[in-house]
């Protein structure tokens, strides 16, 4: 198993961290991982992506530009990143501020209402959360088991208070994705 | 009467640190450096600090201040020897380490070493001599240079307008937290040689009790580069330097 | 077998440097490398190892701090990027002279001059071939994962005392910036003084009156005795290249083209090599792990066997003359680099080397 994902929008959305949930869940279940971010000098509101590998094999390359599944999650990384999934990949994105939505034929495309839904839950961080359910719900890659050991890994112990909200907005992207 | 009948312990009046080492000095005759080494050789030899001190020699005249004085050194790239200083200090808190530094050295290329390293009060003793020129180059314009001072690239002496004005480091330095003792003095005779012997000792002493930064200026005389007599260099030194670097503690506490 | 976990390569650095008993941490913040003094600030060793962590003024004030540290027989490590590490050079240059040992990690950004925060290799030249003044080389060790930053920082240790040199982490900003697993060591404790004293018999420890006074100093004016030091330093740098060079090689046994990389871009070109063997191209990768002293003899071993050899690096073309170097016109010696940032893909690097065969 080999999966390539970039996960793509403003900073301050939790692409990054949502990127690393997911390589530390793949972790949990023996595999290899890497996580690259697009860096730069913005900290909030500029444009954020993140490169996220699974394999059962170490992993030659961190930096690709094609991918088994894009997340979009702004009208920018849609420009972007659509053109850069695989044939017979998958693209999700949040309909949320998209004025030219996804027109690819030879891809699954899903999207997830995600700021819709974080807003009704009065949560603004569940956001990524909603999004990394959704992709899982598309993706089963890893078990809920160990996306929950991995968000304990990757947040501070005294946020660990927070974990059932998260696996609640995890379950509520499962059930919101919509398959266009 | 031969000289061995001279040389015995019950004639002898004045006896060489064993702190000093037996090299001969390269230093011009006339010149400060001697006399300073001479006061820190006995102030670690009287506190008994031999085994527990580490000299950080500039680059300058001073560069071999190693060879003079018979502890552990490290020879600093210019301007340095702060960040040296710091890193020794911290890493062995139990010695006590030293810079001895020129004014070009600490003053110009060092003014962000200096600077940084007593603004956080690192338990370290600056010694700076201050002999308003650089001496191992020929004799340059150094930033403690007095106005109207006829250096090698100052030969019609120092122009506000042209080449800025005197910095006056040791009071700057006096003004940051880190610093818990700040004095300027000089070596021109027995009596100024006794009273900055006494600062350095007070230095040392405060860098064992973690007080902060100790730094002592010494106003110095380059009599080769002042192109003065020895005697005529320490009367200029007095007439011209002492007004604009005046004497004294800046801090103590 | 331990945890593994997440991680960037900056991360595994200050962790590494904690684990092995790293006495002293100076450093100035510059991005793509923030995170190395962040994680040791973070993680306040001198809690409990003793290791002592201090943010500098400037790069020019660390790597004299690092002399001041090394100079007493401690085991002082700095990291920085790019436009930082031009600055330390002076510093380098004067610990190299004053035969010092200590650690310096460069995760490299795209240059000259302020340049781009993203990856880079050009800092080759200035690492590999000296960077300060006068005659000297620093032991250079690539990293190409999180895992590789992490066990470096202690080989590289290991390399200057058993040298008395500096040694150098050449990283760049993907491996920086990269998460990936870690396995890290059990904490070793610091040198004691006895065994400071032991191991650096040359080290500002107090003189005693059982010793002469140690003077650390790269100066000596008189030629003669000048001329004995540069000859101690090039007999070093030639024992470095009987006995510690390091490279990795992926399927060159039967290899009729060769791919020459070193950090982020050898994980690139193993992607290369997977698809040439896919599409019937006998392509393998030599991985240059130390970049001085370089793999010469393998490269060597290999040019009869092979119809090319393409340098690929994230820089107009500077490891490339070492390749050429060893080849000596036998055969093409082909090189694919980008330039201000940015970082290639798989695909357009076995382009590039597709183009180079034909």
């Amino acid at each position: 198993m080999k999966e390539e994902i970039i996960i793509a929008g403003f900073g301050g959305q939790g692409v990054l961290s949502m990127g690393k949930i997911l390589a530390y869940s793949g972790i949990m279940q023996d595999q290899e991982v890497t996580w690259m971010p697009s860096y730069g000098p913005e900290m909030r509101g500029g444009t954020a992506n993140v490169t996220v590998i699974l394999s059962d094999k170490p992993i030659s390359s961190p930096i690709l530009n094609k991918f088994d599944t894009a997340v979009i999650l702004n009208q920018q990384s849609m420009d972007k990143f659509e053109g850069a999934v695989k044939p017979g990949g998958l693209l999700i994105y949040d309909p949320n501020g998209i004025t030219r939505f996804p027109e690819r034929k030879d891809i699954t495309i899903c999207s997830i209402a995600a700021a819709e839904e974080s807003a009704l839950l009065g949560n603004a961080k569940a956001f990524n959360m909603i999004v990394l359910g959704a992709y899982l719900k598309m993706k089963p890659i890893v078990s809920m088991e160990n996306v929950i050991k991995g968000l304990k890994k990757s947040i501070p112990e005294r946020h660990h208070h927070l974990i059932p909200m998260n696996e609640k907005a995890i379950e509520i992207g499962m059930e919101k994705v919509q398959v266009l | 009467m031969d000289i061995k009948d001279i040389i015995k312990p019950e004639n002898k009046v004045y006896g060489k640190s064993p702190v000093l080492t037996d090299n001969i000095m390269h230093y011009c005759p006339g010149c400060s450096h001697g006399t300073v080494h001479k006061l820190i050789a006995e102030v670690i030899d009287e506190m008994g600090i031999q085994d527990k001190t580490i000299g950080i020699s500039p680059v300058g005249c001073s560069v071999f201040a190693y060879n003079y004085l018979d502890i552990d050194w490290q020879q600093a790239a210019h301007g340095r020897a702060p960040a040296l200083a710091t890193a020794t200090k911290r890493l062995c808190p139990d010695k006590y380490v030293f810079t001895y530094q020129g004014d070009g050295d600490l003053a110009s290329i060092g003014t962000a070493e200096i600077i940084h390293a007593c603004n956080r009060g690192e338990n370290i003793v600056v010694i700076f001599i201050n002999n308003a020129i650089y001496g191992m180059t020929g004799g340059q314009m150094a930033p403690t240079t007095l106005l109207g001072q006829v250096t090698a690239t100052t030969p019609y002496g120092r122009r506000a307008d042209l080449n800025g004005f005197p910095l006056k480091i040791t009071e700057l330095i006096a003004q940051l937290e880190g610093t818990c003792y700040v004095t300027r003095q000089s070596v021109q005779n027995a009596a100024s040689a006794r009273k900055t012997k006494k600062a350095i000792r007070k230095a040392f002493e405060n860098s064992a009790m973690n007080k902060g930064t100790s730094f002592v200026e010494v106003v110095c005389t380059c009599n080769s580069n002042w192109k003065l007599s020895p005697v005529k260099a320490n009367q200029w030194m007095v007439e011209n330097m002492f007004p604009f670097y005046p004497l004294g503690d800046m801090k103590d506490r | 077998m331990a945890e593994k976990i997440l991680m960037k390569g900056n991360e595994a650095i200050a962790r590494a440097a904690i684990h092995c008993g790293c006495d002293g941490y100076f450093g100035y913040p510059i991005t793509p490398q923030s995170e190395v003094m962040e994680t040791l600030m973070e993680e306040m060793p001198w809690e409990t190892t003793g290791m002592v962590v201090l943010q500098a003024e400037s790069e020019t004030s660390s790597i004299n701090m690092l002399y001041g540290g090394a100079s007493c027989g401690k085991r002082v490590m700095t990291s920085s990027s790019s436009p930082g590490i031009s600055l330390m050079c002076e510093g380098i240059s004067y610990l190299a002279g004053a035969e010092l040992p200590c650690l310096v990690v460069n995760v490299v950004r795209g240059g000259p001059g302020l340049g781009t925060i993203q990856p880079g290799q050009g800092d080759y030249f200035q690492m590999v071939k000296g960077g300060g003044h006068g005659d000297y080389k620093c032991i250079v060790l690539a990293p190409a994962s999180a895992q590789d930053m992490y066990d470096f920082v202690s080989k590289a240790f290991d390399l200057a005392f058993k040298y008395r040199t500096p040694a150098i982490i050449l990283s760049d900003g993907v491996i920086g910036q990269m998460m990936e697993k870690v396995e890290m060591s059990e904490q070793k404790p610091r040198w004691t003084d006895e065994e400071i004293k032991k191991n650096s018999p040359w080290a500002c420890t107090g003189k005693t009156n059982d010793r002469k006074q140690n003077i650390i100093t790269s100066l000596a004016l008189d030629a003669a005795v000048h001329e004995k030091l540069n000859e101690r330093l090039q007999a070093k740098y030639k024992k470095m290249e009987e006995e510690d060079v390091l490279f990795d090689s992926y399927m060159t046994e039967d290899a009729e083209h060769l791919l020459v990389a070193y950090g982020s871009m050898s994980r690139i070109c193993q992607s290369v090599v997977e698809t040439a063997r896919e599409n019937g191209i006998k392509l393998g990768l030599l991985r240059p792990i130390t970049l001085f002293p370089f793999a010469n003899k393998e490269i060597d071993r290999l040019v009869p066997q092979l119809k090319s050899i393409m340098s690929v690096e994230l820089s107009a073309g500077q490891m490339v003359e070492d390749v050429r170097l060893v080849v000596n016109g036998r055969i093409p010696v082909n090189f694919y680099g980008r330039l201000g940032g940015i970082v290639p893909s798989p695909e357009e690097v076995y382009e590039a080397f597709v183009k180079s065969i034909k």
